[in-house]
């Protein structure tokens, strides 16, 4: 297991690398600059600016600068709040968008995980097919459809919920937003592992002992028939950071999404790039995890 | 029910690949219907705006934001700036379709080729294409789409290069797995006996055999592809006034929506009903040609 360890987390090296190096050269790459304003500043006064965030230097100077203080939590200044630091904004905008996050990531495998399993326990009923459907309307509907129609409904038309802003209750509609495609995947991956957990030996064996269903289910089944759903989890927790970028916007949260889709237009460099590798270091940390419990979960992955 | 009672047929002539396939995706109910529905949303499309007296691009500041009549002969109302709804989403309709076609048409070759390549070969080269493969799937790629999104200029064929690129990770993989039980067949052996090229044997022998498999995944696609460039037209990213896309008019919708909510409904409709009807298809298809299920 220590040694799956060490090799797995030296695994995630060249990811990295190849994370940050892409969002530098991309960057760099695109045209206009950050400090492109409607009136155009003063030749000695842009080389000054230049000089000041380091952009005169040669790129690989800039690069290895770059990476440097990624090794210190240093992502640089801001180029558009002159007065805060990427870091600072980050602190700022990732307790919100983790709330957010991690919330619909909890509702979606609570959810998910249930359903998914009711409807395998009664195979082709009619729960089963109403299941399955709502699934495959989660997965068709985008998040950014589903939320305005969830405030169209719930904040405009019987007004039980806010619409917007910060306050006590408001985290409910963006979290369902959020969460509903991947509950709808969720349930889909475990109706179909569980349909086959259930048809194995080892089930038929604890129901012919005499065991109820329920503690069949929670107590033999699950383990396994939960596999994919622990692999899912990676691309689960990606898909979930890409859509709060959409549900930031429309609920008007003030999360790393927004600052992203702002950054992004105001060409802050910086900040931009420091929100790349943040959520890019978040996701492959995150994998990283998933890939260990995996293995600890399954003995044959282990030891390959 | 009259799935059980279809099944009962004579089984005298052998039955190739293709034509079980088709028997089964005819019993499929569902799948019949939407790809029914997609045709018919494809001809709606091109042909639809032909019927409204209204141009896509026409603004009318004496009739902004009114809802959906036939006398006006605005059939889903207007937008904030007075244009014909009916029209724009139906021209909504053609990019957004176009983009799932062409996307993914890029995604289709590049995993393909990739996909065969990395299979055929095996050993060193497969592992490391494989590799690479692993390594971007960790990528936070919508983050790159937005960022070349906005540096490198909203124009179309960025829209339908950059996500094609980033849509071919799975089918590399699914080609791939494909390929190394297809290589060691008799057949492939047989040419590589007659001394026939890598190339020309993954042209000839290997790709045609893949087509069951990448036929199921390539309508799996198109809904993943235009979800995504409505995603980014949502974002304001995608396709440029006046010019309009599914995302952007359900953006627009979206502010709307105390005031306008036809605004929000038409085009949600129609991006839901589409994806919807290519993730049955896609469904239906898997169940008929996958080789898992033989």
């Amino acid at each position: 297991m220590f040694s799956y360890t060490v090799r797995r987390l030296l695994g995630a090296i060249p990811t990295l690398l190849i994370l940050i190096g892409l969002a530098f050269v991309l960057i760099r790459a695109a045209p206009g600059g950050p400090f492109d304003t409607e009136r155009s500043l003063q030749p000695e006064i842009e080389a000054n600016l230049s000089a000041a965030y380091h952009l005169d230097e040669p790129l690989y100077q800039q690069f290895g600068r770059y990476l440097w203080g990624l090794l210190r939590f240093d992502f640089g200044p801001s180029f558009q709040y002159r007065d805060y630091t990427v870091t600072e904004l980050i602190a700022a905008g990732f307790p919100v968008s983790l709330t957010l996050g991690a919330c619909a990531l909890v509702v979606a495998l609570l959810v998910g995980v249930t359903a998914g399993s009711v409807a395998a326990l009664r195979q082709n009923s009619f729960v089963d097919h109403g299941v399955m459907a709502v699934s495959m309307t989660g997965i068709s509907i985008p998040n950014f459809v589903m939320a305005p129609l969830l405030v169209l409904v719930f904040a405009v038309y019987l007004r039980w919920l806010p619409a917007g802003g910060l306050g006590e209750g408001n985290l409910v509609l963006p979290v369902i937003a959020l969460a509903l495609p991947q509950i709808a995947y969720l349930s889909r991956l475990t109706r179909g592992s569980m349909i086959e957990v259930l048809r194995s030996n080892f089930v038929r064996t604890a129901r012919a002992q005499g065991l109820p269903t329920w503690q069949v289910v929670v107590k033999h089944a699950m383990k396994p028939a939960l596999l994919p759903v622990v692999s899912y989890l990676g691309p689960a927790t990606a898909h979930i950071i890409t859509g709060s970028v959409v549900i930031e916007q429309i609920f008007g949260r003030p999360g790393l999404g927004r600052y992203f889709v702002t950054g992004a237009l105001n060409r802050d460099y910086t900040l931009v790039m420091g929100i790349v590798v943040f959520y890019g270091v978040l996701i492959i940390l995150f994998n990283f995890l998933v890939d260990l419990a995996y293995a600890w979960l399954d003995p044959k992955v282990r030891y390959r | 029910m009259s799935a059980a009672a279809a099944s009962v047929a004579p089984q005298t002539a052998g039955r190739s690949l293709w034509a079980d396939a088709w028997t089964k995706l005819k019993r499929n109910r569902a799948a019949m219907v939407s790809a029914w529905i997609i045709g018919a949303m494809a001809v709606f499309v091109v042909v639809g705006p032909y019927f409204s007296r209204y141009t896509f691009d026409f603004t009318d500041f004496a009739s902004t934001s009114i809802g959906p009549s036939w006398s006006t002969g605005h059939f889903f109302g207007t937008d904030t700036l007075g244009r014909d709804l009916f029209v724009r989403t139906l021209y909504g309709g053609r990019i957004s379709l176009m983009v799932g076609i062409v996307a993914t048409a890029v995604s289709l070759l590049i995993g393909v080729t990739y996909g065969a390549v990395a299979g055929y070969f095996g050993g060193r080269v497969d592992n490391v294409m494989m590799r690479i493969v692993d390594i971007l799937y960790a990528l936070p790629f919508m983050f790159f789409v937005i960022l070349l999104m906005v540096f490198f200029g909203r124009n179309i064929v960025l829209i339908f290069v950059a996500i094609g690129a980033i849509n071919w990770l799975d089918m590399a993989r699914i080609v791939r797995g494909q390929t190394l039980s297809l290589k060691h067949r008799e057949f492939v052996e047989a040419a590589q006996a007659q001394g026939v090229g890598a190339a020309a044997i993954i042209r000839r022998h290997i790709v045609p055999n893949l087509l069951g498999i990448v036929a199921v995944y390539v309508t799996l696609t198109i809904p993943q592809v235009i979800l995504v460039e409505s995603f980014l037209s949502f974002l304001g990213l995608g396709v440029q006034e006046p010019m309009t896309s599914w995302g952007a008019l359900v953006n627009d919708g979206s502010r709307e929506i105390e005031s306008a909510q036809w605004m929000l409904i038409f085009p949600a409709a129609f991006l839901a009903t589409t994806l919807f009807c290519f993730n049955f298809l896609g469904d239906g298809l898997r169940d008929a040609l996958d080789p898992k299920d033989r």
